[in-house]
């Protein structure tokens, strides 16, 4: 069984040391699980290091606005079947904790590796993957990232010179964008129900005439390119023709999605899609998401959602009213301070569920509740909004940190 | 106006909606409907006519190149210089604002033409990026209390001699000229850098563009107590020190 075969150089391993030492300090600190910081200290001693540590694995590299590390818990349980895998599965996804976490698989065959959408083409560039899964691209956090179609372009550029296979969602014109640079595409239809940020042609920046599933572009020909793969309902399609059924525990159709882009992967490697899928089916939660957990006596579904491609569909999987909902929306860094994009998320969606309010940012929530019309409630803490909600199991959806303050609260 | 029934229009937000700007959109429409007006709202996708006989246009922000192509079209099309002839009211956004000028920077580096509807021209800004919360004190010939929001932009704007600051900035860049106005307007064309958005944080600037649209002095009250709670936080927030 292959595995990094080839020693480190003293440097490198010295780096490896440091980074370790470090992040187990940082954890008996009880300062989260010190990949972060760990990872910084091992690349400041040694910047080669995410090279060298990827130079003995095949690495797939995994990118989007949303999925990214659904799709790199997927893949790398369907990979398992064909040798150990090694993964960034916190979802510390920019060059320090990538490089923690390859530093702690020194055995392994395969590196699975989800990459934040900004860092995408320089860890391409020092890790040399065989596949890079590229997802989706959408408005995310508007005052910490670029703008989305710099993004686009910013991978379109860094992926022109990859020798990797790229597996691109044939249904998102900025992917489709950013992977025609490439010479090696896998095109997967996996759907796009967010449409809000490619109405305008990534090449000419001319209308985008969407009918139905297709796309062109009205003025340049751009078009949405012939898949190989695609999902379709409940099943995903292989290049020949072959319906295998998706049997998963993350609900929704985006999982569905990330289901079938993760199968085209494990395809490269040579794992069928019959094995990867089953494999898949293990997954019930990633880094918490989808958790049902009980607190105050009730179960609570925790629901991740970040930018409003997340929750359009969050709200399509969540179960039907009366179903007690209750939404949590902070505006801390890493959520982006600008609340604005609560905007461009359609909540006469949740007509008919009582709906249960907390966050830092309730007030904004209530707002912007009040104009579409809903009925709400807003408390001061989760186990005020738990108390309130009539019975049933509460479907409770919430932005990065107030996601993580809801776990920690419920002690998940 | 027709039959009491509010003609809103969003001009394309296939291209200047990046920053929640659909929020104008329905407060403005949630705030007449709340009144009894029956309104019809309109998105213009930028391969379409622009309608002449709308009450309220409403232009949001957005990314560089989507910018210029607004720009582009907008002149090609002479619709909105039509709107404004017959009397309706525009309310731009940021890349919005900066397109209603004589005109602005494109994405490319060079000037770019607007619309002149407003009198101003807009620049590329030297410095560090304007982003932060905003608190300003709105023009009082407007009545209004206090501007709340949020700024993000790189583009500064300096007012010609038919304009008026829209508001003098305590806290923040607001046009970025270092004289501390904010926004610009004229009897029926208003601009701001300020997203949040802008009249969800200030719902009485959709007030006034209805009291505008439907040539009265007031309007019946309606519950703002969640818009009033959300100000308050807001603004006690922009206060505390960083």
């Amino acid at each position: 069984m292959a595995g990094n075969s080839d020693p480190l150089t003293p440097r490198a391993k010295l780096a490896v040391t440091a980074g370790k030492a470090v992040a187990a300090a940082s954890r008996a600190a009880g300062r989260g699980s010190g990949s972060v910081i760990g990872g910084r200290v091992a690349l400041k001693l040694d910047p080669d290091l995410l090279a060298r540590l990827a130079q003995n694995l095949d690495v797939t590299l995994v990118s989007a606005t949303n999925g990214k590390t659904t799709t790199t818990r997927l893949i790398a349980e369907a990979l398992g079947a064909a040798g150990e895998v090694v993964s960034n599965a916190l979802g510390a996804n920019m060059p320090a904790g990538i490089t923690s976490a390859l530093a702690g698989g020194s055995d392994a065959k395969f590196g699975v590796i989800e990459v934040d959408e900004k860092y995408l083409a320089g860890v391409a560039r020092d890790t040399d993957p065989k596949c890079i899964a590229l997802l989706n691209l959408s408005r995310d956090q508007l005052d910490r990232a670029a703008e989305t179609r710099m993004l686009a372009e910013n991978w379109r550029e860094g992926l022109s010179g990859s020798k990797a296979v790229v597996v691109a969602n044939a249904d998102d014109p900025l992917v489709v964008w950013a992977a025609s640079s490439s010479p090696n595409v896998i095109w997967v239809a996996a759907g796009q129900m967010w449409k809000d940020d490619a109405w305008s042609c990534p090449s000419c920046g001319g209308v985008m005439q969407r009918p139905g599933d297709d796309w062109f572009c009205g003025e340049c020909g751009f078009r949405r390119p012939t898949p190989s793969w695609a999902l379709s309902g409940d099943h995903v399609l292989d290049p020949h023709g072959s319906a295998w059924p998706i049997h998963l525990q993350l609900p929704g159709r985006a999982n569905k999605a990330n289901a079938a882009s993760s199968a085209a992967v494990a395809a490269v490697f040579g794992v069928p899609p019959q094995v990867a899928l089953e494999r898949m089916y293990r997954v019930q939660a990633v880094a918490g998401r989808y958790d049902v957990v009980q607190f105050m006596q009730r179960d609570l579904r925790l629901l991740l959602a970040k930018n409003p491609a997340g929750w359009l569909e969050t709200f399509s999987l969540i179960d039907p009213p009366p179903t007690p909902v209750i939404l949590s929306v902070n505006a801390r860094g890493a959520d982006g301070t600008d609340t604005s994009w609560l905007w461009d998320v359609d909540y006469t969606r949740l007509t008919g569920h009582p709906i249960f309010v907390v966050g830092d940012r309730k007030l904004d929530l209530a707002v912007r509740l009040e104009v579409a019309g809903q009925h709400f409630q807003v408390c001061d803490n989760l186990d005020q909004a738990v108390q309130q909600a009539p019975p049933g199991r509460i479907e409770v959806i919430a932005n990065y940190t107030a996601f993580q303050d809801l776990r920690r609260r419920v002690g998940n | 106006m027709s039959d009491n029934q509010l003609r809103l229009v969003w001009i394309y937000p296939d291209l200047l909606s990046t920053y929640g700007d659909q929020g104008n959109a329905l407060v403005v429409e949630r705030r007449a409907r709340q009144r009894g007006l029956d309104v019809a709202r309109l998105d213009v996708r930028s391969d379409q006519p622009i309608p002449t006989s709308g009450d309220i246009y409403l232009i949001g922000g957005g990314e560089d190149r989507p910018q210029r192509l607004a720009a582009e079209r907008l002149r090609r099309d002479g619709g909105l210089h039509r709107a404004v002839g017959n009397g309706a009211i525009v309310f731009s956004v940021c890349a919005g604002y900066q397109i209603l000028g004589h005109e602005f920077i494109n994405d490319l580096g060079q000037r770019e033409p607007g619309l002149g509807l407003l009198d101003v021209v807009s620049t590329r800004g030297e410095g560090e990026r304007c982003v932060g919360d905003v608190l300003g004190d709105i023009d009082a010939r407007l009545g209004l209390p206090q501007l709340t929001g949020f700024e993000n932009h790189q583009g500064v704007t300096h007012l010609g001699p038919t304009a008026r600051p829209f508001a003098q900035v305590r806290l923040g860049k607001g046009n970025g000229t270092g004289d501390g106005t904010e926004g610009a307007y004229n009897d029926t064309v208003f601009g701001t850098y300020m997203h949040g958005p802008v009249l969800a944080r200030n719902p009485l600037i959709a007030d006034l563009l209805l009291k505008l649209a439907l040539d009265v002095n007031a309007l019946p009250p309606i519950d703002d107590r969640w818009y009033e709670a959300l100000r308050n936080e807001r603004i006690s927030a922009a206060q505390q020190p960083a």
